[in-house]
């Protein structure tokens, strides 16, 4: 079945067997298909649907044959919007896209098939203008009340300022899905919370403690990401990239920088690639570190709190003296890294790691007797296998209910696809599988920096930059430490962005906290919560 | 049990001061001078209500690091509250989103006068990376009234301490 010419080189053989299955079965349902070649999106494949009609059809196949939906995207070419959703299976990905009039953009929509596209079609909606035809959610999402709503920020037309100064109006009479009966109230909360986090809000609908029911409200930290990448240089799209999500700088500047050099058709070198994989398992390790002591502390163990905190300290520390900022943003740059490593250097930073690694040691024995722990964690916030599935679940979210997708190993990128990562998995789902699989993840991640370390190639860490020709696209796909990212980017003009679309795991794992926090109790939320810990800022752009 | 408690003592102590911690000694020194102004001001104790106006949350982690052991902000008399009701101070960080525009001058007036506010990083200063744009109304000095900033991207916990002190005791 497969075509050897689509191959490109270095494929393992049978990679492709989902691809052309899929190809082939839009054939027989009699819908017009054709690979672009030469393909301008790997590691992805491009099939492009002649009849935006059959749009809906191709969904209802990639959903019986499999596929999980990754992202779903537009681009305003002038008398045409294109727009392309990217799938995934076995590792092999494929981006269907299509063309619709600008005059009139209707489309069926993925998110009867998928439910992860819902938000994203939405999103679509309201900074495009797209109207999915049978799509089951109307109400606006990203844009709230902004009154310019008949103009629509992500067409060429529109200005990066906007076209109105004055305040956007409250979101107050979004229709949440209310419950009804006796004894069942509602519990608002956000978009300010009681902590020192990020905004949003979450409707509650519940009897007692027992949540029936939860909505979560999103978009209120929506910055215009997307335009305000339009015509930036490669070096000013890092930086956005590194701001997307603060605490996955190091994440999304990689998939930016690698959806930029495949465009440009450069390669980083082989040092460069092994220093950004030390940086992004050091970025999974701050925030794993930091999020199992919280995850501690919502369940009253501050103990376990302050412990985790001082270790990450002490890591941030360590960024701050082997890479000069603490939190590693803007050390990766189109073509390479920033910083090398010097033998001094990597010499400190095996020390340090054999240090967390003892210190770790010491904290799971403790936490592992901890029967009151325990008895807060088990069972508290289950998310199933078929939740999981059903939703995409990404990460060591996905990971927690037995879907053990991970980039670095199933779809490798430089510098993963010259050593072996391990990936752990869990069953059951609950908080505390969340736990232990992030606990397993950072004692993974220690190994694979120390593994980096030591095979770490001389040379070069940056490739000269080379502007690519306009109209270039690449993409970007990395597991960040919140799981798969995607970066889609094209080039315009003078070598500078045209678009820029980053699709970070919390689009697809916010859905997955509605059902972890149903049945358990109103208390658990901050828990469970953590549990996921989705970006705010990540997923309004 | 024991093993944690000997955890605990193996641990130590190691919120930082000068004549212990060689590696930031600065963070015992201008946490000494705030709190001379905050028994001074405030009768020991300062509370600020931390607003995420639109920032890329890499500002709040490092607000959240000033309450780890090292820094240990509280022994300096400043404390993170719940309620804008209960706050000294508003620490915001930015740029201002449209959509959290209005909860952002509701958070500000439902705090009681006297009240500060302290812009935190370079987005919520000035704009920063993400700037002005159709969703965004950039600094938060476009939105409410701002007392004093603190630049970074993000700015580091000592960053945030020297310029909580600042706002008081500026130079």
């Amino acid at each position: 079945m497969t075509n050897e010419s689509n191959q490109p080189p270095g494929q393992p053989e049978g990679r492709f067997d989902a691809l052309e299955q899929f190809r082939l079965s839009l054939g027989s349902n009699r819908v017009k298909a054709k690979w672009i070649r030469p393909n301008p999106l790997p590691p992805a494949r491009l099939l492009e649907l002649i009849k935006p009609h059959d749009w809906g059809r191709a969904a209802q196949l990639a959903q019986e044959q499999g596929w999980r939906w990754v992202a779903g995207g537009a681009e305003d070419e002038g008398e045409q919007l294109s727009v392309s959703v990217c799938l995934e299976k076995q590792g092999s990905y494929l981006v269907l896209r299509t063309r619709i009039d600008s005059s009139q953009p209707y489309l069926p929509s993925y998110a009867l098939y998928f439910v992860a596209a819902n938000r994203p079609e939405r999103h679509m909606h309201d900074l495009f203008g797209i109207t999915f035809s049978d799509h089951p959610d109307g109400r606006r999402w990203t844009r709230h009340q902004a009154r310019d709503q008949e103009t629509f920020p992500l067409r060429r037309s529109f200005p990066p300022e906007g076209s109105q100064q004055d305040q956007t109006p409250p979101d107050s009479e979004y229709p949440f899905l209310r419950a009804q009966g006796h004894g069942v109230y509602e519990i608002p909360v956000g978009p300010v919370h009681a902590g020192i986090i990020e905004p949003g809000h979450f409707r509650f609908q519940a009897v007692g403690e027992t949540v029936l029911h939860l909505e979560e409200r999103l978009g209120y930290v929506h910055k215009g990401i997307e335009k305000i990448a339009e015509d930036r240089s490669p070096e000013g799209l890092a930086r956005l990239a590194g701001r997307v999500s603060g605490d996955t700088a190091v994440g999304h500047a990689f998939a930016a920088c690698l959806a930029m050099e495949r465009a440009a058709g450069l390669e980083a070198p082989a040092r460069a690639a092994f220093i950004r994989g030390i940086l992004a398992e050091r970025e999974r390790i701050a925030n794993h570190l930091w999020d199992m002591g919280a995850i501690c502390n919502d369940v009253g163990l501050a103990f376990a709190y302050y412990q985790f905190g001082r270790l990450r300290e002490l890591w941030l520390r360590d960024n701050q003296s082997f890479f000069g900022h603490r939190l590693l943003m803007d050390r990766i740059i189109p073509g390479g890294v920033k910083v090398d490593i010097s033998g001094e250097t990597a010499c400190r930073m095996r020390e340090s790691i054999a240090f967390l690694r003892r210190e770790l040691g010491d904290l799971v024995t403790i936490i592992d007797a901890n029967s009151s722990l325990e008895d807060r964690l088990v069972t508290t916030g289950l998310l199933t296998q078929e939740h999981a599935q059903a939703l995409g679940a990404l990460g060591f979210v996905g990971r927690s209910s037995g879907q053990s997708f991970d980039v670095r190993r199933d779809a490798p990128y430089p510098p993963y696809d010259r050593i072996e990562v391990k990936v752990p998995v869990e069953q059951q789902g609950d908080v505390a599988s969340r736990f232990w699989v992030r606990y397993k993840e950072t004692r993974a991640a220690l190994r694979l920096i120390e593994q980096l370390l030591a095979e770490l190639p001389s040379g070069e860490i940056a490739t000269p930059w080379k502007g690519p020709k306009p109209g270039a696209e690449g993409l970007g796909l990395v597991e960040g430490w919140r799981g798969e990212i995607l970066c889609f980017v094209r080039f315009g003009e003078n070598g500078c962005i045209s678009r820029y679309y980053p699709r970070d795991p919390s689009i697809v794992n916010w859905p997955a906290l509605e059902k972890i926090v149903l049945g358990n109790i109103v208390p658990d939320f901050p828990v469970c919560n953590k549990s996921v810990n989705g970006s705010y800022s990540g997923h309004d752009l | 049990m024991l093993r944690l408690y000997r955890k605990i003592f193996t641990a130590g102590i190691l919120t930082e001061r000068a004549d212990l911690q060689r590696r930031e000694p600065a963070v015992e020194e201008a946490g000494a001078k705030l709190k001379a102004v905050i028994d001074r001001r405030f009768a020991g104790s300062l509370a600020i209500r931390q607003v995420d106006a639109g920032s890329c949350n890499g500002c709040e982690l490092e607000i959240h690091a000033l309450n780890n052991v090292y820094y240990g902000i509280e022994r300096f008399g400043v404390h993170f509250v719940a309620s804008p009701r209960h706050a000294d101070v508003l620490l915001v960080t930015g740029p201002v989103s449209r959509h959290m525009e209005a909860a952002l001058r509701r958070t500000h007036e439902a705090t009681a006068n006297p009240k500060w506010v302290i812009a935190v990083g370079d987005c919520g200063a000035c704009g920063g990376e993400l700037g002005t744009s159709y969703a965004s109304s950039g600094p938060v000095a476009n939105v409410i009234p701002v007392d004093a900033v603190i630049l970074g991207c993000p700015p580091t916990p000592l960053d945030l301490l020297r310029g909580i002190l600042n706002l008081f005791s500026p130079g």
